[in-house]
């Protein structure tokens, strides 16, 4: 890590805040269990856990959003109870949520003063303008302040959000996993943001899942697991490893081992392909990329860049205004090939980003999510019915073979969790030769575990001589398996790279389409 | 030249007469903004006029002052829309639910009421009274064209134009405003300010009963001068589609209430005239231009993100 901006620490700082024996239960789930850890004065103190340990929920705790059951905090030193996030505010607690919470027509200075207590009942929009404009100076953040705020880009967004509570002049701000939809240049101005925050005495809670984050920004972080507090340690004398034992409870190799596979022909070939959004703008324009046999192509990119769409083509849900697609021999742009069905039938498995709004129903059972889009096969039906003998144990068999954990075929998908889901998605995907995988952001949400589960195989399918599209918004997940990157832009592949002969930075830079500014 | 004179003279008159028609769907259009922008559909406004109507007629014409008339429609209409809050905010039943079960509530109850009152409606010809006449502002009436456009209309007509600039202050230029709108948008925002949700949405929703219950009003006391069942003859609905085609802006509603209200008046003028064409199409056209409308206005870019979503917390 070259660029450190972790502030000199002040060992002897009082803590801002003390959580003592916090406890949150959501019916039988312990999301919190007897948490206690503070928090130095202008210090940056990570809580680093895996998807599920309870982060999120701790914050909301602090935050006033979410009451706890059983506790204390304390907050300058003195206890505290909010009944409100008003109550938080006030007394100096902000909180930049992970999803965003914005008002999308409104621009930037709407957003940011929309229910601040201060004297008059009438805006002062001019005079609310000029004072952010002097945060914006003093932090260095570059935001247009006119604008609707549907039309910044997500890291204009996020500053937006920062905005929000150093606009209230902040003691404490948590920060909700807030690098999830950055480049990695916008992590960085995020970062330096920080820094200047510390300067000015302001304390930062950042919750993260990210091991780098954590040693570049942090003077301490607690670890979560489960809902409880593994350890807090300085980050000082802290390595990756040792903070990744504690994080997974267990040595824990992140490399993803890949044996040397050949790379066979083209398995999916698209040419020239020009997709248009739902109001009429081009969403993919000119797009050309091939994936081989036996390869993970990574399709990098911030959400909104028309990886969405690109994911509907190829599936046949959307028609492609120009261009091919050639697969498995077949030119599946037209008319008798382009739909669901007969894609899926030539051998195309896929995984949606949004598992239970695309991928699954949450009411149906696990046995009929298994089979959903197979109903017709005859291994699944006699005639007009279904053989739910056959149904029965073919899902027994997945539910074995891919660990789901679930009480048995019979229970309804949306019960499981994150990472079940997505399993249940992977049987049925590949319990039919595929060709083919395309998959968006596959690990998004899963915990380490069920993230390197997915990962083994994908693995598998590559040995198998199947090529894999792999849609990811996370650099980590697309550096750690994919054998070539290409980059998605505004609708347009800015490039594609060997993962061997190039950095994240360089990835970041295509990522925000600075490229022509860099080279020139 | 007489032919001509007589033609200007009638425009000028349909225009006036535009105006004054306007006024009715302008007060419910204004008020089922404000509600939107809340983020509530409120599909109830016909049945909030219906009371309103009713309720306007029978103390004007009890207490024969017009005023009280529309002070209590402007209360019976809220009195009404307090079903409505508590069914779709305070109870999250699904708003067109909501909706339906307060216009059959009110369609039955009005007529209910008036029967009961008037038990001898028919025999004995109908209740009526005098509406509210035209209230001609000195000097300014006189001036040609624009006096009898602008400034010869019964008072409601100025206190609904009135409305529009104070609703378009509101919405725009106070701080209650700006908190209503983004609640319409992302409530959650809202929300984690610690500003409650329900009282806003709530005290949205009785507004735009107010409202509803005076553009009630303006049919019993401002022109009809009768009450009779289902006078309100889908106003209630008209104002809804207004709030739609002025693309959720005070000012766009104003034109929009306008173009109906000279639809409206343009079908009575020709009915006059004896034009020999079906006057059912001529009865029919404020709500075929409806149906335009909304074809028209089927971008909906105005249209409040979180429109018809109750809000739940995390």
């Amino acid at each position: 890590m070259t660029d450190n901006v972790v502030v000199t620490p002040r060992n002897e700082a009082p803590p801002i805040l003390a959580v003592e024996h916090l406890t949150k239960t959501f019916g039988s789930l312990v999301a919190n269990d007897q948490v206690s850890f503070s928090v130095k004065q202008g210090h940056v103190h990570c809580l680093l856990g895996e998807n599920g340990a309870g982060k999120s929920t701790l914050a909301k705790c602090i935050y006033g959003a979410s009451r706890p059951d059983a506790g204390r905090i304390y907050f300058k030193g003195r206890e505290v109870a909010f009944s409100s996030p008003r109550d938080a505010i006030r007394m100096g607690i902000g909180m930049v949520h992970q999803h965003f919470v914005l008002a999308d027509p409104m621009n930037a200075v709407e957003n940011i003063i929309v229910g601040e207590e201060s004297t008059g009942a009438l805006l002062n929009l001019q005079a609310e303008k000029k004072k952010i404009q002097a945060l914006c100076e003093q932090y260095g953040i570059v935001l247009d302040l006119d604008t609707p705020v549907a039309q910044l880009s997500v890291g204009q967004q996020q500053w937006v959000e920062i905005l929000k509570a150093l606009y209230v002049s902040v003691d404490l701000l948590l920060l909700d996993e807030p690098t999830a939809v950055l480049t990695p240049q916008e992590v960085q101005s995020l970062f330096s943001i920080i820094g200047k925050m510390v300067i000015d005495g302001i304390s930062v809670i950042l919750i993260t899942h990210k091991l780098h984050e954590v040693m570049n920004i942090s003077n301490e972080v607690t670890i979560l697991r489960k809902g409880k507090v593994v350890d807090t340690v300085p980050t000082r004398g802290n390595t990756k490893a040792s903070l990744a034992r504690l994080l997974v409870g267990r040595d824990f190799d992140f490399n993803v081992h890949k044996e040397k596979i050949d790379f066979g022909p083209p398995a999916l070939e698209i040419k020239g392909l020009t997709v248009l959004r739902d109001n009429g703008s081009l969403a993919l324009q000119d797009v050309s990329l091939n994936v081989r046999q036996g390869e993970i192509l990574g399709l990098a990119g911030v959400s909104g860049n028309g990886q969405a769409e690109l994911f509907e083509t190829l599936v046949g849900v959307r028609k492609a205004e120009k261009g091919k697609i050639r697969f498995a021999g077949v030119e599946i742009l037209k008319e008798s090939t382009h739909n669901p069905e007969a894609i899926a039938s030539l051998g195309l498995a896929s995984v949606p980003q949004d598992r239970l709004r695309q991928g699954l129903i949450e009411e149906f059972t696990v046995q009929e999510n298994l089979i959903l889009g197979l109903q017709d096969s005859p291994s699944y039906s006699r005639g007009v019915s279904l053989n739910w003998k056959a149904i029965k144990s073919f899902a027994s068999q997945a539910i074995q073979q891919f660990e789901i954990k679930t009480t048995g075929p019979l229970q309804p998908v949306g019960q499981l969790s994150g990472g079940n889901l997505q399993k249940v998605i992977l049987a049925r995907e590949v319990s039919k030769p595929i060709k083919v995988m395309v998959a968006s952001s596959p690990s998004r949400g899963l915990d380490i575990g069920a993230t390197y589960y997915v990962y083994s195989r994908f693995l598998e399918l590559l040995r198998n001589g199947a090529g894999i599209l792999m849609i990811s918004e996370d650099l980590d997940e697309i550096f750690n398996i994919s054998d070539r990157i290409a980059v998605i832009y505004n609708g347009r592949i800015m490039g594609v790279f060997d993962v061997h002969e190039v950095d994240r930075e360089t990835i970041g830079l295509y990522m925000a389409g600075l490229e022509e500014h860099e080279h020139s | 030249m007489f032919n001509e004179f007589l033609q200007a003279d009638m425009l000028i008159s349909i225009f006036a007469s535009a105006v004054r028609m306007g006024t009715i769907v302008l007060f419910a259009a204004l008020g089922e903004l404000i509600v939107e922008r809340s983020g509530v559909l409120n599909l109830s406004v016909e049945g909030m006029m219906l009371t309103g109507a009713l309720a306007g007629f029978l103390v004007g014409y009890f207490s024969e002052s017009l005023w009280l008339g529309v002070v209590s429609a402007a209360l019976a209409g809220m009195l009404i829309s307090v079903i409505f809050a508590l069914l779709a905010i305070v109870f999250q039943v699904d708003q067109t639910v909501s909706s339906l079960t307060v216009n059959i509530f009110a369609a039955g109850l009005t007529f209910f009421i008036y029967r009961t009152v008037f038990p001898d409606v028919g025999s004995q010809g109908t209740p009526n009274l005098v509406p509210f006449s035209a209230l001609k502002i000195p000097y300014l009436s006189q001036i040609p064209v624009l006096g009898e456009l602008l400034f010869s209309h019964h008072a409601m007509a100025y206190i609904a134009l009135f409305m529009v600039l104070i609703i378009w202050f509101y919405l725009y230029r106070t701080k209650s405003g700006l908190i209503l709108r983004t609640i319409g948008e992302n409530p959650r925002a809202v929300d984690m300010k610690g500003i409650s949700i329900t009282l806003y949405r709530v005290s949205a929703v009785l507004f735009g009963g107010l409202m509803a219950g005076l553009a009630g009003s303006v049919i019993t006391l401002g022109s009809a001068g009768v009450f009779v069942a289902d006078i309100t003859a889908g106003r209630g609905w008209l104002a809804i589609a207004i709030v739609i085609f002025g693309d959720w802006k005070p000012g766009r509603i104003l034109w929009a209430a306008l173009f109906f209200g000279f639809i409206d008046a343009l079908q009575m003028q020709v009915q006059a005239l004896g034009i020999k064409l079906p006057f059912q199409l001529f009865l029919a056209m404020p709500y075929i231009m409806t149906v335009i409308a909304v074809f028209l206005g089927r971008r909906r870019a105005g249209a409040p993100i979180a429109l018809g979503t109750p809000y739940v917390r995390e």
